[in-house]
């Protein structure tokens, strides 16, 4: 009983220190950074298929997402990204950026901890999950397929 | 006007993920594991391709073109290879984005030291 009324103070303490984001002005930030973040994308792709013509599209658009990771990599590793996360927050997640934020946000972070149970083991504390439930999608597609292509 | 469609769709993905965020505190890693399964599901189906043909960057760069690119992966390769192509097409479809998500960490957490102190 009395555990139950300190749980309810502490949820509305939490509550109250919580930093509070407008939610309209954040919407439309992540609106327009995901936005210019994709059509950054569109101009690297298109500057590469204009620079290499024999490339192939496939090839491209993976170019396009190494390039992109990169400069993500690039920007948390100066502590640029995490700025910028604040500002956009979903318009920094969702795009590749965002995944490759997610990997080398905590290698860098927890290098303190020791290049393997540091760098290695945190590098996919997000990233994990990700990479699991995406593998194990597609292998399920792939069966589907498979099977569907059987009958 | 490409461009326009582009930077629209793209944003309103993006956007997609500010009201999740918004509305149920949701972590970053359910995001993104969310939106890549959105991907899976729209190419398994075969609705990415069109949505991907006018869209271009707009769903390609958002996770959602990741999740796409697993699942087309496993399915072309199995077209080229059978059974074995369920296990090996998603992860070759997608390696140089993980290998480099990857090696560009590793070489940065070398170089930089963190940040957020």
């Amino acid at each position: 009983m009395k555990n139950e009324k300190l749980n309810q103070a502490y949820n509305a303490y939490v509550e109250a220190r919580i930093p509070k984001t407008k939610p309209w002005p954040s919407l439309f930030n992540a609106f327009w950074v995901g936005g210019l973040v994709c059509l950054l994308g569109q101009g690297i792709n298109e500057l590469l298929l204009y620079l290499f013509p024999s490339m192939a599209e496939q090839s491209a658009w993976s170019w396009t997402l190494v390039i992109l990771i990169f400069i993500a990599s690039f920007l948390t590793a100066i502590g640029v990204y995490d700025k910028i996360g604040k500002f956009a927050g979903g318009g920094t997640i969702v795009p590749i950026t965002g995944f490759s934020n997610s990997i080398s946000s905590p290698a860098i972070e927890f290098k303190h901890e020791g290049i393997i149970y540091g760098t290695c083991v945190k590098m996919f504390s997000v990233a994990g999950p990700v990479i699991v439930s995406g593998v194990v999608a597609s292998i399920v597609v792939g069966l589907i397929y498979f099977i569907v292509g059987l009958i | 006007m490409e461009y326009l469609w582009v930077f629209l769709i793209g944003g309103l993905i993006c956007m997609l993920g500010q009201v999740l965020i918004i509305t149920t505190k949701i972590t970053s890693a359910r995001i993104l594991v969310l939106f890549v399964m959105i991907g899976v599901v729209l190419q398994a189906f075969n609705i990415f391709d069109p949505i991907s043909r006018f869209a271009q960057a707009g769903v390609n760069v958002p996770i959602i073109g990741f999740g796409a690119s697993l699942a087309k992966g496993a399915m072309s390769a199995v077209e080229s290879r059978g059974l074995l192509g369920a296990f090996t097409g998603g992860l070759e479809a997608t390696a140089a984005g993980i290998a480099a998500a990857v090696g560009f960490a590793f070489l940065f957490s070398l170089i930089f030291k963190s940040k957020t102190k």
